[in-house]
């Protein structure tokens, strides 16, 4: 499947990009609105770009009254992005989201780099969103951790039924005049080419460690790229600053992913799954 | 919102600014005040800009070369291809009895397309830093210009429907001064099409995304 990563794109401002994909993943809803950080939210870097949005969402209430229903008529799977500052935050929305037929999947976005970190780490997390709805929950990890496979272990043990491998890596660009931080909060989460090499080493590591399905996502610019996360790994992967650059990118990358799979000698890019790993060596770091 | 792979007509210098001209495709050059996503070579992320003439089976588009994407825009030639999507956000209300069109520096880009809309060459008032600067007035017919210290709000007479596009000081000064203006915004942008919630700003104690709910936004 392909996929956007969450907060990459509105569906409702964009809904033929959103019908492009097999499946839409919202922007992170958190139990109370939220207006996001002080501008200046994103800047470009070298390799990549910050972003500082800061979780800007309606809150739950508005989410399931006035965006659900007009995100069920785009006739694509919808899996919510869940956020909190707090375990039973998780645990709230999801008990709420459980009663939506139209809800495939609730990913929990255990790793927004932009906002204080939850007090409890990701299991804890897991394990409570596990007590309080049947849809299967996808756990959003951080790259930034010194083992990301025991995390993954983790959040298994606790009940996730799939990961979504990464989220951004918190970064600072400076102006190039004043020294001072280009955006409005100082630091950001890093995004595209930048992350890719870290997100794949991620995707194998996890995939090493759990028997977990995977989206993985991280600068995903061609098709090329996304059969390099299926090989890592990934059953699934998204797309996300590529998005912002490209709106036509679902079409075009889903093409070339054929395309490179059949040119490495694979029927179908599925075929390339986990093909890193075909060696048994793990691809743990050491 | 259609993206395509255009073509370089010209790159022609105004002043400090450069204008680009690309073969307009199959896009609409859409309303003054909209903007289209310029693919920045060698860069990650399209630029945002406002149309500013649409000669036939053109789009011209004034560029300030402030940073790595805007001064690889300027450095294209005449054949080179981008992509570019568009047009995008809300433009100007051009159903205005009255109107003055109201500039500071590089936000002079999109007021030659929406005085050749508006039509009967209406009244405009422009702000540079420098005389070279200035020079980019002559794409704006009817223009008075000023040059610092003074400044365009002080050219701006009672009365008139304002159409303002530059720095924001400026558009604040516009604001007190014409609290019905309408002023186009600028705002760091990754997308153009409400995705990334990078250009949101504060418009009257309210976050918007420039992008979708303007960015020309009405002052009051």
């Amino acid at each position: 499947m392909l996929l956007n990563g969450s907060g990459c794109l509105d569906a409702l401002a964009a809904p033929d990009v959103a019908r492009a994909l097999d499946a839409f993943v919202t922007k992170t809803v958190t139990p109370l609105p939220r207006d996001g950080n002080t501008p200046v939210r994103i800047a470009e870097t070298d390799v990549g770009m910050l972003n500082s949005i800061g979780l800007a969402n309606p809150g739950i209430d508005r989410f399931l009254t006035l965006h659900l229903p007009q995100l069920e008529l785009l006739g694509v799977p919808l899996w919510v992005s869940v956020g909190g500052f707090e375990t039973n935050d998780y645990a709230e929305i999801s008990s709420r989201l459980d009663d939506y037929a139209s809800v495939s999947a609730i990913e929990l976005n255990v790793s927004c780099p932009n906002v204080e970190a939850p007090a409890e780490n990701a299991s804890q997390i897991v394990a409570a969103a596990r007590l309080a709805t049947r849809k299967p929950l996808w756990a959003k990890l951080s790259p930034a951790v010194p083992d990301i496979a025991e995390v993954a272990r983790a959040a298994q043990a606790a009940g996730a039924d799939g990961l979504s491998l990464v989220n951004t890596i918190r970064g600072l660009k400076l102006n190039e005049r004043t020294l001072r931080p280009v955006l409005g909060p100082g630091q950001g989460g890093l995004s595209g080419p930048a992350l890719k090499p870290i997100a794949l080493a991620a995707v194998a590591s996890c995939y090493a460690a759990t028997a977990l399905p995977i989206v993985g996502m991280g600068g995903v610019r061609s098709g090329l790229d996304a059969l390099e996360f299926v090989a890592a790994g990934a059953r699934h992967v998204a797309v996300g600053t590529t998005l912002f650059a490209d709106p036509d990118a679902p079409a075009r990358i889903r093409m070339e992913l054929h395309t490179a799979a059949r040119e490495r000698g694979w029927n179908a890019y599925e075929d390339a799954y986990a093909a890193a790993h075909a060696d048994a060596l793990s691809l743990r770091a050491t | 919102m259609r993206r395509e792979r255009l073509s370089v007509v010209a790159n022609e210098r105004v002043g400090p600014y450069t204008l680009l001209r690309v073969r307009r495709g199959r896009l609409d050059p859409g309303d003054p005040g909209q903007f289209f996503m310029l693919e920045a070579p060698g860069r990650l992320l399209p630029r945002p800009m406002s149309l500013c003439l649409a000669p036939p089976d053109e789009l011209a588009f004034l560029i300030d070369a402030i940073g790595p994407g805007t001064r690889a825009l300027c450095a294209l030639d005449a054949g080179d291809e981008l992509h570019v999507l568009g047009p995008l956000g809300n433009g100007f209300d051009l159903d205005v009895e009255r109107p003055l069109l109201v500039g500071g520096g590089i936000g002079i880009a999109p007021l030659p397309f929406l005085s050749k809309r508006l039509g009967h060459h209406p009244p405009a008032v422009v702000g540079f830093r420098s005389d070279w600067h200035a020079e980019a007035a002559a794409l704006l017919p009817n223009a008075q210009v000023c040059v610092e210290p003074t400044l365009v709000t002080e050219l701006i007479p009672p009365g008139l429907d304002v159409l303002a596009c530059g720095p924001e000081p400026m558009l604040a000064a516009v604001q007190v001064l014409a609290p019905a203006a309408q002023l186009a915004w600028e705002a760091p942008m990754a997308c153009g099409y409400g995705a990334c919630y990078g250009c949101a700003v504060e418009v009257d104690g309210r976050l918007k995304r420039l992008c979708v709910e303007g960015p020309v936004l009405r002052a009051a």
